[in-house]
């Protein structure tokens, strides 16, 4: 029986999670049974759409808000009881912070930001990206449980209708070490960079935090976010960490990233070489991103972003 | 104050991965070795809390030999008090190695054990959570900004959309991520006086793996994509982006 760890944001499934869950769907028949964890799990009964058999709702006050310890106890105890022997869930900030720390309590081998699953013999196997995704690994997991984040953005979210019973767990430990007490600057409903479709990144060649301005301008007219270069976001332009891809930045796999001003540095292709179709704008023909790039424009990009996003509105 | 800082040595960013004959394995020849980036993070920050509280700092690594080079510097040079070794050949499951910090660290008092929020290639961001549960331990992983109370933490970490204020109970796990300070180079006399300590070397305890990596492969070199030039570019790559990559 395989548990998927679903995130529930503003009463609706997190997209990264309806990737994970139609994943387990896709692969076993036998019960796949999707986990919300709460205060409340209003909005939980959706993953009867995505292939869950059940919807295991723990719920309890105490978990209003997250803290590590307790949801691991409480994820812990849900594979407990219903005797499964897989557990996924997204790498998202809370998957990757909690998932692991389950895995130990469970004495079961853990593996982050999968990008292919399968089922060898009732066990899993997954594939992940290692070394700055200049090579993929195939990990096997000796232990009797099986503990993976899914990269998100990668699996695709399909729909595929089964029972969904609802089943409730009681909560059995409620007392924490730590917890997260607000949350600050949330960014104005803004998407996460990892969950992201189209994504519009600048680099140096933007030259000023201003500037950036065109890059908003062309991500909403294609439904994407900002992302940035660690050149960028240490220049001082106001560009946070947080919109940073790269190997110390944000993995990410969108359909469609743009580099503007990128020069494509092994540490920036190791957060965005897993997007789908990559297009740079550079005035450099020998920028090494053009290696990488499904399509390269050589120019100016001051000239050819707000081209662009002309040209994009108008073929809409 | 008793703070363990856990450091691993990683391949260079930079370095060409090639594959070992046994398929499975980083071919190590030609591989310069590195202090995982977010390591570095976590040793800079032990050594501000020292500075600011005063600390018994004690730099870790589970690993080989080599591994000595960086527990001598950033490890010592920096300014840790002392420095172990858990020996054992690198173990690729960070449970076993989750297990062997654990095993070393349990029952010795730490306050504080610092972690890199993921280790360089290997992109797990497991060992610090895993130590934080063995131990019964508080955590805050991926924080930005630590500060200390008596016998409490508030951490600002990367959560989703924005940043989340974590407040926990010492003793607590942290994992470094980009932000949380800008760590230092080592001086000369912190070099030099690094040379002069001798660094504890314990076998570790290896739990069997509850995670092996079968095969190791390189990824197939992405096709050439075409560059366009001059006038129409724009719209040759909206006609493209649209018809042949059906994006739009
Ligand atoms: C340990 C480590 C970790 C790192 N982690 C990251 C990371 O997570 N993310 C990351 O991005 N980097 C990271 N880096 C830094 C990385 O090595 C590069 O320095 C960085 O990616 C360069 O950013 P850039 O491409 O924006 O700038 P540059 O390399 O300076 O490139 C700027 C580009 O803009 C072009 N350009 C300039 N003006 C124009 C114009 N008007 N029109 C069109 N093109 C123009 C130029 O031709 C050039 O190609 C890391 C480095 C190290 C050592
Ligand atoms: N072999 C090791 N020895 C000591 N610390 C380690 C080792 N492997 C990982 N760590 C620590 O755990 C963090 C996360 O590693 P990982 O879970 O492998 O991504 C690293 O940044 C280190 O702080």
């Amino acid at each position: 029986m395989i548990l998927v760890f679903c995130e529930l944001k503003e009463g609706k499934i997190r997209k990264a999670s309806l990737e994970a869950l139609s994943e387990a769907r896709r692969l076993t028949s036998d019960p796949v049974g999707a986990l919300f964890v709460g205060a409340s799990t209003a909005g939980a009964e959706e993953a009867a759409a995505y292939g869950a058999d059940f919807i295991l709702k723990a719920e309890n006050p105490a978990l209003a808000a997250y803290s590590s310890d307790l949801y691991a106890r409480t994820l812990a105890q849900a594979v407990k009881t219903k005797g499964a022997t897989i557990l996924l869930g997204a790498a998202t900030p809370m998957g990757k912070d909690v998932l692991p720390r389950v895995a130990a309590r469970l004495d079961a081998g853990y593996a982050a930001e999968v990008t292919g699953l399968s089922l060898k013999d009732g066990k899993l196997q997954a594939e992940r990206p290692v070394y700055a995704c200049k090579a993929f690994a195939t990990v096997d997991f000796p232990s009797a449980i099986q503990v993976v984040s899914t990269r998100p953005n990668v699996f695709t979210a399909t729909p595929n209708a089964k029972a969904g019973t609802v089943e409730t767990l009681a909560v059995e430990a409620t007392d924490f070490k730590a917890v997260v007490k607000e949350i600050l600057a949330k960014a104005g409903g803004k998407q996460d960079l990892t969950e992201a479709d189209v994504i519009v990144s600048g680099g140096r060649g933007m030259k000023d935090g201003e500037n950036f301005k065109i890059l908003e301008a062309l991500a909403e007219a294609l439904g994407g976010v900002v992302g940035a270069s660690r050149a960028a976001v240490d220049a001082g332009w106001g560009i946070p960490h947080s919109a940073q891809v790269g190997q110390t930045g944000k993995v990410v796999s969108p359909t469609l990233y743009i580099a503007c001003g990128i020069s494509g540095a092994i540490q920036h292709v190791a957060g965005m070489s897993g997007s789908k179709v990559i297009v740079a704008i550079n005035k450099d023909p020998e920028a090494p991103i053009f290696k990488l790039a499904t399509y390269g424009i050589v120019g100016d990009l001051f000239e050819i972003v707000p081209a662009l996003t002309q040209a994009i509105k108008a073929s809409k | 104050m008793k703070i363990l800082v856990a450091l691993k040595q990683v391949p260079d960013t930079e370095t060409k991965i090639k594959v070992a004959a046994d398929g499975k394995s980083l071919d190590p020849a030609d591989v310069k070795w590195i202090t995982s980036p977010y390591d570095e993070y976590a040793m800079e920050e032990a050594m501000r809390i020292k500075e600011a509280k005063g600390a018994e700092v004690i730099a870790i690594s589970v690993g080989e030999d080599k591994a000595k080079d960086m527990l001598r510097n950033p490890g010592l040079a920096l300014g840790a008090d002392s420095a172990v070794l858990l020996k054992a050949t690198s173990p690729e499951d960070p449970l076993t190695v989750a297990k062997a910090l654990a095993a070393y660290a349990e029952g010795k008092g730490f306050d504080l054990i610092l972690f890199g929020n993921k280790a360089f290639g290997a992109d797990h961001g497991a060992v610090g959570p895993m130590v934080a549960e063995l131990l019964g331990m508080a955590q805050a992983t991926l924080v930005t900004k630590l500060e200390l109370g008596e016998g409490t933490f508030k951490a600002e970490r990367e959560g989703d959309g924005g940043t989340e204020v974590v407040e926990g109970t010492l003793p607590a796990v942290i994992t470094a991520q980009r932000g949380l300070n800008e760590p230092r180079y080592a001086g000369l006399k912190g070099i030099m006086a690094a040379k002069k300590k001798t660094i504890e070397e314990v076998e570790a305890s290896v739990a069997a793996p509850a995670l092996v990596v079968s095969a190791l492969t390189l990824p197939a070199a992405r096709p050439e994509g075409r560059k366009l030039e001059g006038e129409g570019a724009v719209q040759a790559l909206v006609a493209l982006l649209r018809d042949e990559a059906k994006v739009l």
